[in-house]
Protein backbone atom coordinates (compact mmCIF):
# COMPACT_ATOMS: atom_id res chain seq x y z
CA UNK A 1 0.00 0.00 0.00
CA UNK A 2 1.19 3.61 -1.34
CA UNK A 3 1.76 5.75 2.40
CA UNK A 4 2.04 9.50 1.57
CA UNK A 5 4.86 11.02 3.66
CA UNK A 6 3.65 13.89 6.26
CA UNK A 7 6.07 16.59 4.28
CA UNK A 8 4.18 15.72 0.72
CA UNK A 9 0.64 16.83 2.31
CA UNK A 10 -0.05 20.17 1.07
CA UNK A 11 -2.32 20.66 4.27
CA UNK A 12 0.37 19.43 6.55
CA UNK A 13 3.18 21.79 5.15
CA UNK A 14 0.65 24.83 5.35
CA UNK A 15 -0.35 24.55 9.31
CA UNK A 16 3.19 24.21 10.17
CA UNK A 17 3.92 27.96 8.95
CA UNK A 18 3.63 30.39 12.16
CA UNK A 19 1.77 32.48 9.44
CA UNK A 20 -0.96 29.90 9.49
CA UNK A 21 -1.25 29.65 13.38
CA UNK A 22 -1.57 33.35 13.87
CA UNK A 23 -3.61 34.39 11.25
CA UNK A 24 -5.80 31.52 11.32
CA UNK A 25 -8.30 31.41 13.62
CA UNK A 26 -12.25 30.89 12.39
CA UNK A 27 -13.40 32.73 10.12
CA UNK A 28 -17.34 33.72 10.30
CA UNK A 29 -17.64 34.51 6.98
CA UNK A 30 -18.85 37.64 7.82
CA UNK A 31 -16.66 39.42 4.71
CA UNK A 32 -15.38 42.50 6.40
CA UNK A 33 -11.79 41.93 4.77
CA UNK A 34 -13.56 42.02 1.34
CA UNK A 35 -15.46 45.29 2.27
CA UNK A 36 -11.78 46.91 3.16
CA UNK A 37 -9.74 45.27 1.05
CA UNK A 38 -8.23 47.54 -1.77
CA UNK A 39 -7.27 44.77 -3.60
CA UNK A 40 -10.98 43.61 -3.88
CA UNK A 41 -12.23 47.32 -5.19
CA UNK A 42 -10.03 47.03 -8.15
CA UNK A 43 -10.17 43.16 -8.98
CA UNK A 44 -12.32 40.06 -8.24
CA UNK A 45 -9.95 38.84 -5.34
CA UNK A 46 -11.98 37.81 -2.39
CA UNK A 47 -10.01 37.48 0.78
CA UNK A 48 -13.15 35.79 2.62
CA UNK A 49 -12.88 33.19 0.05
CA UNK A 50 -9.19 32.70 0.11
CA UNK A 51 -9.78 32.25 3.89
CA UNK A 52 -12.91 30.00 3.87
CA UNK A 53 -10.96 27.73 1.43
CA UNK A 54 -7.76 27.65 3.49
CA UNK A 55 -9.83 26.92 7.05
CA UNK A 56 -11.25 23.61 4.66
CA UNK A 57 -7.99 22.17 4.99
CA UNK A 58 -8.92 20.20 1.95
CA UNK A 59 -6.38 19.16 -0.49
CA UNK A 60 -7.68 19.65 -3.28
CA UNK A 61 -8.83 22.82 -2.96
CA UNK A 62 -5.49 24.22 -1.40
CA UNK A 63 -3.63 22.55 -4.33
CA UNK A 64 -5.95 24.59 -6.60
CA UNK A 65 -5.11 27.66 -4.73
CA UNK A 66 -1.27 27.49 -4.66
CA UNK A 67 -1.80 27.28 -8.64
CA UNK A 68 -4.16 30.00 -8.84
CA UNK A 69 -3.22 33.82 -9.72
CA UNK A 70 -5.59 34.77 -6.58
CA UNK A 71 -3.15 34.26 -4.12
CA UNK A 72 -1.01 36.74 -6.02
CA UNK A 73 -3.63 39.58 -5.85
CA UNK A 74 -3.29 40.72 -2.45
CA UNK A 75 -1.40 43.94 -1.93
CA UNK A 76 0.29 43.13 1.88
CA UNK A 77 -1.54 46.43 2.99
CA UNK A 78 -2.96 44.42 5.74
CA UNK A 79 -5.95 46.60 6.43
CA UNK A 80 -7.55 43.41 7.11
CA UNK A 81 -5.52 42.35 10.27
CA UNK A 82 -7.18 46.04 11.91
CA UNK A 83 -11.09 44.92 10.76
CA UNK A 84 -11.46 41.33 11.36
CA UNK A 85 -13.78 40.40 14.30
CA UNK A 86 -12.24 37.23 15.10
CA UNK A 87 -8.65 38.50 14.80
CA UNK A 88 -8.25 36.28 11.57
CA UNK A 89 -5.11 38.06 8.94
CA UNK A 90 -5.94 37.16 5.99
CA UNK A 91 -2.40 39.22 4.60
CA UNK A 92 -0.81 36.58 6.65
CA UNK A 93 -3.07 33.29 5.44
CA UNK A 94 -1.82 35.12 1.91
CA UNK A 95 1.77 34.92 2.93
CA UNK A 96 1.92 30.97 3.81
CA UNK A 97 0.05 30.16 0.77
CA UNK A 98 2.69 32.47 -1.39
CA UNK A 99 5.53 30.81 0.49
CA UNK A 100 3.97 27.29 -0.30
CA UNK A 101 3.50 27.90 -3.75
CA UNK A 102 7.42 29.23 -4.02
CA UNK A 103 8.64 26.08 -2.35
CA UNK A 104 6.54 23.38 -4.28
CA UNK A 105 6.66 25.26 -7.96
CA UNK A 106 2.95 25.20 -7.86
CA UNK A 107 3.32 28.93 -8.85
CA UNK A 108 4.99 28.65 -11.63
CA UNK A 109 0.93 27.28 -12.63
CA UNK A 110 -0.47 30.61 -12.40
CA UNK A 111 0.68 33.71 -14.76
CA UNK A 112 1.43 36.06 -11.42
CA UNK A 113 3.38 33.57 -9.94
CA UNK A 114 5.53 32.92 -13.13
CA UNK A 115 5.65 37.20 -12.29
CA UNK A 116 8.21 36.15 -9.47
CA UNK A 117 10.71 35.95 -11.56
CA UNK A 118 10.84 39.38 -12.48
CA UNK A 119 10.51 40.22 -8.54
CA UNK A 120 13.52 38.05 -7.56
CA UNK A 121 15.50 39.67 -10.63
CA UNK A 122 15.17 42.99 -9.80
CA UNK A 123 14.10 43.94 -6.18
CA UNK A 124 15.86 40.42 -4.93
CA UNK A 125 18.90 41.08 -7.05
CA UNK A 126 19.31 44.79 -5.69
CA UNK A 127 19.60 43.57 -2.31
CA UNK A 128 22.45 41.74 -2.83
CA UNK A 129 23.87 43.91 -4.96
CA UNK A 130 23.21 47.34 -3.63
CA UNK A 131 22.22 46.52 -0.10
CA UNK A 132 18.66 48.26 -0.38
CA UNK A 133 15.55 47.12 -2.54
CA UNK A 134 15.82 49.65 -4.91
CA UNK A 135 18.62 51.97 -5.80
CA UNK A 136 18.31 54.98 -8.31
CA UNK A 137 20.77 53.20 -10.96
CA UNK A 138 18.36 50.58 -11.83
CA UNK A 139 15.70 52.89 -11.77
CA UNK A 140 14.87 54.67 -15.29
CA UNK A 141 11.20 56.03 -16.96
CA UNK A 142 11.46 52.71 -19.34
CA UNK A 143 10.67 50.52 -16.39
CA UNK A 144 8.79 53.08 -14.51
CA UNK A 145 7.48 55.93 -16.79
CA UNK A 146 4.92 57.41 -14.03
CA UNK A 147 8.15 58.80 -12.32
CA UNK A 148 8.24 61.34 -15.08
CA UNK A 149 10.74 63.83 -16.37
CA UNK A 150 11.83 65.19 -13.17
CA UNK A 151 12.98 61.28 -12.69
CA UNK A 152 14.97 61.65 -16.17
CA UNK A 153 16.40 65.14 -15.32
CA UNK A 154 17.43 63.95 -11.62
CA UNK A 155 18.70 60.51 -12.75
CA UNK A 156 21.01 61.85 -15.53
CA UNK A 157 22.61 64.74 -13.18
CA UNK A 158 22.38 62.55 -10.07
CA UNK A 159 25.82 62.74 -9.02
CA UNK A 160 25.56 66.77 -9.01
CA UNK A 161 22.20 67.04 -7.69
CA UNK A 162 22.91 64.66 -4.70
CA UNK A 163 26.08 66.26 -4.24
CA UNK A 164 24.08 69.65 -3.70
CA UNK A 165 21.40 67.50 -1.38
CA UNK A 166 24.19 66.04 1.03
CA UNK A 167 23.88 62.97 -0.35
CA UNK A 168 26.98 60.24 -0.27
CA UNK A 169 26.24 58.95 -4.03
CA UNK A 170 29.20 56.60 -4.71
CA UNK A 171 31.03 57.66 -1.45
CA UNK A 172 32.23 55.04 0.76
CA UNK A 173 30.63 56.81 4.01
CA UNK A 174 27.18 56.85 5.80
CA UNK A 175 24.20 58.79 4.20
CA UNK A 176 21.80 58.37 1.42
CA UNK A 177 22.19 55.90 -1.68
CA UNK A 178 26.09 55.40 -0.28
CA UNK A 179 28.33 52.82 -1.63
CA UNK A 180 27.38 49.75 0.97
CA UNK A 181 30.56 48.39 2.68
CA UNK A 182 31.50 45.03 1.36
CA UNK A 183 31.34 43.35 4.65
CA UNK A 184 27.73 44.25 5.02
CA UNK A 185 26.69 42.94 1.41
CA UNK A 186 28.55 39.70 2.52
CA UNK A 187 26.49 39.37 5.74
CA UNK A 188 23.33 39.83 3.91
CA UNK A 189 24.93 37.10 0.86
CA UNK A 190 25.56 35.01 3.85
CA UNK A 191 22.00 35.37 5.84
CA UNK A 192 20.30 34.81 2.30
CA UNK A 193 22.26 31.53 2.14
CA UNK A 194 21.56 30.45 5.67
CA UNK A 195 17.75 31.15 5.59
CA UNK A 196 16.40 29.79 2.63
CA UNK A 197 16.43 33.08 0.61
CA UNK A 198 19.11 31.82 -1.61
CA UNK A 199 17.35 28.53 -2.25
CA UNK A 200 14.39 30.47 -3.08
CA UNK A 201 15.70 32.17 -5.89
CA UNK A 202 17.64 29.48 -7.38
CA UNK A 203 13.97 27.81 -7.37
CA UNK A 204 12.55 30.91 -9.37
CA UNK A 205 15.25 31.22 -11.51
CA UNK A 206 15.58 27.54 -12.64
CA UNK A 207 11.60 27.58 -13.04
CA UNK A 208 11.66 30.39 -15.17
CA UNK A 209 14.39 29.09 -17.27
CA UNK A 210 12.91 25.51 -18.32
CA UNK A 211 9.29 27.68 -18.41
CA UNK A 212 11.38 29.77 -21.42
CA UNK A 213 12.94 27.21 -22.85
CA UNK A 214 9.53 25.65 -23.26
CA UNK A 215 8.27 28.41 -25.05
CA UNK A 216 10.87 29.62 -27.02
CA UNK A 217 11.61 32.72 -25.30
CA UNK A 218 14.66 33.88 -25.06
CA UNK A 219 16.10 34.00 -21.41
CA UNK A 220 19.54 34.86 -19.99
CA UNK A 221 21.15 36.50 -17.21
CA UNK A 222 20.07 39.91 -17.76
CA UNK A 223 17.04 41.93 -17.77
CA UNK A 224 17.25 42.68 -21.16
CA UNK A 225 16.27 39.52 -22.46
CA UNK A 226 12.64 38.67 -23.36
CA UNK A 227 11.92 36.30 -20.87
CA UNK A 228 12.33 39.23 -18.47
CA UNK A 229 10.26 41.76 -20.21
CA UNK A 230 7.19 39.10 -20.66
CA UNK A 231 7.01 38.57 -16.77
CA UNK A 232 7.82 42.76 -16.08
CA UNK A 233 5.28 44.10 -18.39
CA UNK A 234 2.98 41.77 -19.96
CA UNK B 1 -15.32 64.14 34.71
CA UNK B 2 -15.41 63.50 31.26
CA UNK B 3 -12.54 65.27 30.34
CA UNK B 4 -10.66 62.72 32.94
CA UNK B 5 -12.66 60.04 30.76
CA UNK B 6 -11.38 61.19 27.82
CA UNK B 7 -7.79 61.80 28.87
CA UNK B 8 -7.35 58.05 30.65
CA UNK B 9 -8.70 56.95 26.97
CA UNK B 10 -6.24 58.74 24.84
CA UNK B 11 -3.55 56.91 27.11
CA UNK B 12 -4.32 53.80 25.25
CA UNK B 13 -3.73 55.30 22.42
CA UNK B 14 0.03 56.60 23.13
CA UNK B 15 3.31 55.03 22.62
CA UNK B 16 6.81 55.54 24.02
CA UNK B 17 9.29 57.01 22.21
CA UNK B 18 12.75 57.45 23.44
CA UNK B 19 14.03 61.20 24.13
CA UNK B 20 17.86 60.75 22.66
CA UNK B 21 20.71 58.93 21.65
CA UNK B 22 18.80 56.87 18.66
CA UNK B 23 20.54 54.86 15.86
CA UNK B 24 18.94 55.63 12.63
CA UNK B 25 17.77 53.10 10.01
CA UNK B 26 17.68 54.39 6.38
CA UNK B 27 14.45 53.90 3.93
CA UNK B 28 15.17 51.63 0.64
CA UNK B 29 12.63 53.99 -1.46
CA UNK B 30 13.11 57.43 1.01
CA UNK B 31 16.63 58.16 -0.21
CA UNK B 32 15.91 57.56 -3.56
CA UNK B 33 12.96 59.62 -4.26
CA UNK B 34 13.24 62.16 -2.26
CA UNK B 35 17.24 61.82 -1.12
CA UNK B 36 17.05 64.86 0.76
CA UNK B 37 14.69 64.01 3.56
CA UNK B 38 16.47 61.99 5.88
CA UNK B 39 19.92 64.77 6.09
CA UNK B 40 16.61 66.88 6.81
CA UNK B 41 15.35 65.05 9.52
CA UNK B 42 19.27 64.53 10.83
CA UNK B 43 19.87 68.01 10.60
CA UNK B 44 16.68 68.97 13.27
CA UNK B 45 17.42 66.07 14.97
CA UNK B 46 21.06 66.87 15.80
CA UNK B 47 21.31 70.46 15.35
CA UNK B 48 17.91 72.08 15.91
CA UNK B 49 17.45 69.96 19.31
CA UNK B 50 20.64 69.20 19.87
CA UNK B 51 20.11 65.13 19.96
CA UNK B 52 22.33 62.34 19.33
CA UNK B 53 21.40 60.54 16.15
CA UNK B 54 23.93 57.73 14.48
CA UNK B 55 23.96 57.13 10.91
CA UNK B 56 25.66 54.32 10.28
CA UNK B 57 27.39 53.28 6.90
CA UNK B 58 27.25 49.48 7.77
CA UNK B 59 23.30 49.28 7.86
CA UNK B 60 21.32 47.51 5.05
CA UNK B 61 17.58 47.24 4.19
CA UNK B 62 15.65 45.37 6.51
CA UNK B 63 14.09 43.31 3.12
CA UNK B 64 10.33 44.02 3.93
CA UNK B 65 9.80 45.10 0.33
CA UNK B 66 10.91 42.08 -0.83
CA UNK B 67 8.89 40.15 1.98
CA UNK B 68 5.87 41.52 1.44
CA UNK B 69 6.47 40.85 -2.51
CA UNK B 70 6.81 36.85 -1.53
CA UNK B 71 10.45 36.52 -2.58
CA UNK B 72 12.14 35.90 0.44
CA UNK B 73 10.95 33.74 3.14
CA UNK B 74 10.20 35.32 6.75
CA UNK B 75 13.48 33.50 8.23
CA UNK B 76 15.61 36.08 6.21
CA UNK B 77 13.56 38.65 7.44
CA UNK B 78 13.98 37.85 10.69
CA UNK B 79 17.70 37.68 10.40
CA UNK B 80 18.34 40.72 8.39
CA UNK B 81 16.40 42.55 11.12
CA UNK B 82 18.41 41.11 13.69
CA UNK B 83 21.53 41.52 12.05
CA UNK B 84 20.35 45.16 12.00
CA UNK B 85 20.06 45.30 15.50
CA UNK B 86 23.71 43.82 15.91
CA UNK B 87 24.77 46.75 14.86
CA UNK B 88 23.09 49.11 16.67
CA UNK B 89 24.26 47.01 20.05
CA UNK B 90 28.05 47.27 18.38
CA UNK B 91 27.88 51.17 17.69
CA UNK B 92 26.32 51.25 21.64
CA UNK B 93 23.01 52.79 21.30
CA UNK B 94 19.25 50.87 22.69
CA UNK B 95 16.91 52.97 20.87
CA UNK B 96 15.84 52.03 17.08
CA UNK B 97 14.64 55.00 14.50
CA UNK B 98 13.29 53.63 11.28
CA UNK B 99 12.73 56.24 8.19
CA UNK B 100 10.34 53.96 6.09
CA UNK B 101 6.72 52.48 7.34
CA UNK B 102 7.38 49.29 5.73
CA UNK B 103 9.88 48.83 7.58
CA UNK B 104 8.20 49.72 10.59
CA UNK B 105 6.04 47.28 10.45
CA UNK B 106 8.65 44.89 9.91
CA UNK B 107 10.36 45.53 12.73
CA UNK B 108 7.14 45.51 14.70
CA UNK B 109 6.12 42.53 13.36
CA UNK B 110 9.48 40.31 14.08
CA UNK B 111 9.06 41.12 17.45
CA UNK B 112 5.54 39.87 18.09
CA UNK B 113 6.74 36.84 16.11
CA UNK B 114 9.34 36.21 18.71
CA UNK B 115 7.66 36.96 21.70
CA UNK B 116 4.71 34.75 20.50
CA UNK B 117 6.45 32.30 19.05
CA UNK B 118 9.93 32.14 20.84
CA UNK B 119 11.07 29.10 18.91
CA UNK B 120 11.84 31.82 15.99
CA UNK B 121 13.57 34.15 18.43
CA UNK B 122 16.02 31.14 19.08
CA UNK B 123 16.22 30.24 15.35
CA UNK B 124 16.80 33.74 14.87
CA UNK B 125 20.02 33.74 16.90
CA UNK B 126 21.34 30.84 15.61
CA UNK B 127 21.04 31.64 12.20
CA UNK B 128 22.96 34.85 12.78
CA UNK B 129 25.58 33.63 14.56
CA UNK B 130 25.93 30.90 11.94
CA UNK B 131 26.02 32.78 9.14
CA UNK B 132 27.86 36.02 10.87
CA UNK B 133 28.95 35.10 13.76
CA UNK B 134 26.93 38.02 14.96
CA UNK B 135 24.60 37.83 18.49
CA UNK B 136 22.16 40.72 19.10
CA UNK B 137 20.03 42.46 22.12
CA UNK B 138 16.67 43.77 21.04
CA UNK B 139 16.38 47.76 20.82
CA UNK B 140 14.85 48.89 24.21
CA UNK B 141 12.39 51.34 21.61
CA UNK B 142 11.17 51.17 18.44
CA UNK B 143 9.93 53.64 16.78
CA UNK B 144 9.05 55.79 12.96
CA UNK B 145 10.63 58.75 12.66
CA UNK B 146 7.75 60.71 12.23
CA UNK B 147 6.95 59.53 15.89
CA UNK B 148 10.45 61.15 17.25
CA UNK B 149 9.41 64.64 14.80
CA UNK B 150 5.49 64.23 16.82
CA UNK B 151 7.49 64.27 20.21
CA UNK B 152 9.44 67.31 19.38
CA UNK B 153 6.61 68.86 17.55
CA UNK B 154 6.73 71.96 19.93
CA UNK B 155 9.97 72.44 20.04
CA UNK B 156 10.14 72.54 16.17
CA UNK B 157 6.88 74.92 16.25
CA UNK B 158 8.97 77.33 18.86
CA UNK B 159 12.07 77.36 16.45
CA UNK B 160 10.00 77.46 13.15
CA UNK B 161 10.30 80.85 10.88
CA UNK B 162 6.72 79.93 9.27
CA UNK B 163 3.21 78.38 10.41
CA UNK B 164 1.24 76.52 8.17
CA UNK B 165 -1.20 79.71 7.58
CA UNK B 166 -2.02 81.50 4.32
CA UNK B 167 -0.42 84.52 4.40
CA UNK B 168 -2.44 86.25 1.94
CA UNK B 169 -6.24 85.25 3.63
CA UNK B 170 -5.15 84.92 7.37
CA UNK B 171 -6.48 81.18 7.23
CA UNK B 172 -5.33 77.95 8.26
CA UNK B 173 -3.93 75.78 5.27
CA UNK B 174 -6.06 72.50 4.92
CA UNK B 175 -3.46 69.48 4.86
CA UNK B 176 -4.40 66.21 4.18
CA UNK B 177 -2.71 64.07 6.19
CA UNK B 178 -2.14 59.94 4.93
CA UNK B 179 -0.25 57.56 7.82
CA UNK B 180 0.45 54.42 5.57
CA UNK B 181 -1.07 51.60 6.28
CA UNK B 182 1.70 49.95 7.98
CA UNK B 183 1.95 52.35 10.38
CA UNK B 184 -0.73 51.40 12.45
CA UNK B 185 -3.24 49.11 10.70
CA UNK B 186 -1.09 45.85 11.81
CA UNK B 187 -0.28 46.77 15.06
CA UNK B 188 -2.36 49.88 16.45
CA UNK B 189 -1.04 49.71 19.44
CA UNK B 190 2.14 50.82 18.12
CA UNK B 191 1.16 54.23 16.32
CA UNK B 192 0.34 57.25 17.82
CA UNK B 193 -3.69 57.32 17.95
CA UNK B 194 -3.85 53.58 17.13
CA UNK B 195 -5.40 52.87 13.95
CA UNK B 196 -8.72 54.80 14.63
CA UNK B 197 -7.66 58.31 15.40
CA UNK B 198 -3.92 58.02 14.01
CA UNK B 199 -2.46 61.45 15.05
CA UNK B 200 1.20 61.18 13.91
CA UNK B 201 0.90 63.48 11.36
CA UNK B 202 -2.45 65.35 12.45
CA UNK B 203 -0.57 66.40 15.79
CA UNK B 204 2.21 68.16 13.52
CA UNK B 205 -0.66 69.98 11.45
CA UNK B 206 -2.83 71.13 14.74
CA UNK B 207 0.67 72.23 16.52
CA UNK B 208 1.91 74.37 13.30
CA UNK B 209 -1.52 76.02 12.70
CA UNK B 210 -2.85 74.32 9.46
CA UNK B 211 -6.34 72.36 9.52
CA UNK B 212 -6.93 68.96 9.45
CA UNK B 213 -8.67 67.80 6.38
CA UNK B 214 -11.58 64.65 6.57
CA UNK B 215 -12.73 63.62 3.89
CA UNK B 216 -14.04 59.89 3.39
CA UNK B 217 -11.34 58.15 2.17
CA UNK B 218 -8.40 59.70 4.83
CA UNK B 219 -7.40 55.74 5.79
CA UNK B 220 -7.54 54.17 2.19
CA UNK B 221 -4.72 52.30 0.95
CA UNK B 222 -2.50 55.08 -1.39
CA UNK B 223 -1.92 51.52 -3.70
CA UNK B 224 1.38 50.64 -3.18
CA UNK B 225 0.84 46.96 -2.72
CA UNK B 226 4.53 46.03 -3.22
CA UNK B 227 4.29 43.18 -6.19
CA UNK B 228 1.16 44.90 -7.59
CA UNK B 229 2.96 48.27 -8.10
CA UNK B 230 6.44 46.52 -8.79
CA UNK B 231 5.38 44.86 -11.55
CA UNK B 232 4.77 47.06 -14.81
CA UNK B 233 1.62 45.12 -15.97
CA UNK B 234 -0.02 45.20 -12.00
CA UNK B 235 0.43 48.77 -11.87
CA UNK B 236 -3.37 49.63 -12.38
CA UNK B 237 -3.91 48.56 -8.99
CA UNK B 238 -1.59 51.20 -7.33
CA UNK B 239 -2.75 54.29 -9.45
CA UNK B 240 -6.36 53.32 -8.95
CA UNK B 241 -6.24 53.33 -5.48
CA UNK B 242 -4.48 56.90 -5.14
CA UNK B 243 -7.26 57.90 -7.81
CA UNK B 244 -9.91 57.05 -5.40
CA UNK B 245 -8.67 58.96 -2.81
CA UNK B 246 -7.81 61.67 -4.70
CA UNK B 247 -11.27 62.04 -6.25
CA UNK B 248 -12.61 62.18 -2.67
CA UNK B 249 -10.28 64.41 -1.24
CA UNK B 250 -10.75 67.03 -4.26
CA UNK B 251 -14.08 68.54 -3.42
CA UNK B 252 -12.01 69.89 0.07
CA UNK B 253 -9.95 71.76 -1.63
CA UNK B 254 -6.69 70.89 -0.16
CA UNK B 255 -3.83 72.85 -0.12
CA UNK B 256 -1.11 70.13 0.70
CA UNK B 257 -0.45 66.05 1.41
CA UNK B 258 1.95 65.09 3.59
CA UNK B 259 2.69 61.96 3.84
CA UNK B 260 4.46 59.04 6.46
CA UNK B 261 5.29 56.90 4.47
CA UNK B 262 8.53 57.22 1.84
CA UNK B 263 6.21 55.35 -0.51
CA UNK B 264 3.02 56.56 0.10
CA UNK B 265 4.76 60.38 -1.04
CA UNK B 266 5.93 58.77 -3.76
CA UNK B 267 2.69 57.68 -5.34
CA UNK B 268 0.46 60.54 -4.23
CA UNK B 269 3.36 62.54 -5.87
CA UNK B 270 3.87 60.86 -9.22
CA UNK B 271 0.48 59.28 -9.73
CA UNK B 272 -0.72 62.99 -9.79
CA UNK B 273 1.58 62.84 -13.23
CA UNK B 274 0.36 60.39 -13.77
CA UNK B 275 -3.09 60.49 -13.74
CA UNK B 276 -2.90 64.27 -16.21
CA UNK B 277 -1.19 61.98 -18.38
CA UNK B 278 -3.54 59.26 -18.60
CA UNK B 279 -6.83 61.31 -18.59
CA UNK B 280 -5.76 65.25 -17.64
CA UNK B 281 -7.08 65.00 -14.33
CA UNK B 282 -5.43 68.17 -12.29
CA UNK B 283 -6.25 68.09 -8.92
CA UNK B 284 -4.69 71.25 -7.16
CA UNK B 285 -5.70 75.06 -8.15
CA UNK B 286 -5.24 76.55 -11.92
CA UNK B 287 -3.96 72.74 -13.37
CA UNK B 288 -0.86 72.48 -10.60
CA UNK B 289 -1.51 69.37 -8.64
CA UNK B 290 -1.80 69.47 -4.83
CA UNK B 291 1.69 69.29 -3.40
CA UNK B 292 3.31 66.24 -1.47
CA UNK B 293 5.58 66.59 1.24
CA UNK B 294 6.94 64.36 4.21
CA UNK B 295 7.05 64.93 7.41
CA UNK B 296 10.90 65.92 7.43
CA UNK B 297 9.99 68.28 4.33
CA UNK B 298 7.58 70.28 5.85
CA UNK B 299 9.30 70.42 9.32
CA UNK B 300 12.49 71.93 7.18
CA UNK B 301 10.25 74.17 5.70
CA UNK B 302 8.61 75.73 8.98
CA UNK B 303 12.08 75.96 9.86
CA UNK B 304 13.04 78.04 6.98
CA UNK B 305 15.28 75.62 5.09
CA UNK B 306 16.73 76.18 1.42
CA UNK B 307 13.41 74.28 -0.49
CA UNK B 308 15.96 73.56 -3.49
CA UNK B 309 18.66 72.15 -1.09
CA UNK B 310 15.71 69.87 0.46
CA UNK B 311 14.99 68.63 -2.82
CA UNK B 312 12.03 69.71 -3.28
CA UNK B 313 12.98 70.02 -7.10
CA UNK B 314 12.90 66.21 -7.36
CA UNK B 315 8.83 66.07 -6.88
CA UNK B 316 6.92 65.76 -10.07
CA UNK B 317 4.33 67.81 -8.46
CA UNK B 318 5.64 70.99 -8.32
CA UNK B 319 5.71 73.10 -4.32
CA UNK B 320 5.58 76.40 -5.31
CA UNK B 321 2.27 76.95 -4.74
CA UNK B 322 2.03 75.71 -0.91
CA UNK B 323 5.48 77.90 -0.68
CA UNK B 324 4.11 80.97 -1.87
CA UNK B 325 0.35 80.08 0.39
CA UNK B 326 3.23 80.08 3.61
CA UNK B 327 5.22 82.96 2.28
CA UNK B 328 8.23 80.80 1.86
CA UNK B 329 11.33 82.91 -0.11
CA UNK B 330 12.80 80.75 -2.65
CA UNK B 331 14.81 81.54 -5.97
CA UNK B 332 13.48 80.33 -9.15
CA UNK B 333 16.73 80.64 -10.71
CA UNK B 334 18.43 78.30 -8.39
CA UNK B 335 15.82 75.28 -8.11
CA UNK B 336 17.73 72.99 -10.76
CA UNK B 337 21.33 74.13 -10.08
CA UNK B 338 23.74 71.81 -8.74
CA UNK B 339 26.25 72.98 -5.84
CA UNK B 340 27.91 76.35 -6.02
CA UNK B 341 25.05 77.05 -9.07
CA UNK B 342 26.35 74.66 -10.89
CA UNK B 343 24.16 74.77 -14.19
CA UNK B 344 22.35 71.45 -15.09
CA UNK B 345 19.37 72.36 -17.90
CA UNK B 346 15.96 72.00 -17.00
CA UNK B 347 13.86 68.65 -16.90
CA UNK B 348 11.26 68.38 -19.63
CA UNK B 349 7.71 69.96 -18.36
CA UNK B 350 4.77 67.85 -18.46
CA UNK B 351 2.17 67.97 -20.92
CA UNK B 352 -1.28 67.88 -18.68
CA UNK B 353 -0.11 69.02 -15.23
CA UNK B 354 1.36 72.23 -14.85
CA UNK B 355 4.42 72.40 -13.63
CA UNK B 356 7.86 74.88 -12.99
Amino acid sequence: MLTMHKDDILVEQLKEDFRIKEGLRACINCGTCTAICPAAGVSDYDPRIVVDTVQEFNENSLTELLKSDTIWMCGECLSCKTRCPRENVPGYVIQALRSLSVKTGLFMESEQGRKQFALKRTIGDHILKYGYCVYIDEVNTNLFPEQGPIWDWFHKNRKEVLERLGGSYEKEQSGALRKIPQESLQNLQKIFDETGATGRFEQIENLAKSNAEKEGIHFDSTNSCAYFKKMYEE
Amino acid sequence: MKELVKKQNWQAYQKEIADDYYYFARSCIRQNVFPAAEEVFLKILSQELGKDIYDDARQTTCTGIAYHSGIIPFETTMTVVAHQFALMNEAGYENFVCSCVTSFGIYSEVLESWKFFPETLQQTRKALKRSTGKEFAIPKNIVHASDVIFKFREQIAARAKFRLINTASGEPLKVVDHIGCHYAKIFPEKGIGGAEYPYVLAGLIDEWGGEQLDYPERRHCCGFGFRQYLLKSNRGYSVANSKKKFDSMRPYKPDLIIANCPGCAFFLDRWQYTIAEMEGTTYGENGYGIPVLTYEELAGLLLGYDPWDMGMQLHQVTVEPVLNKIGIQYNPEEKYKGLNNLDLGKPVMPGKIKCL
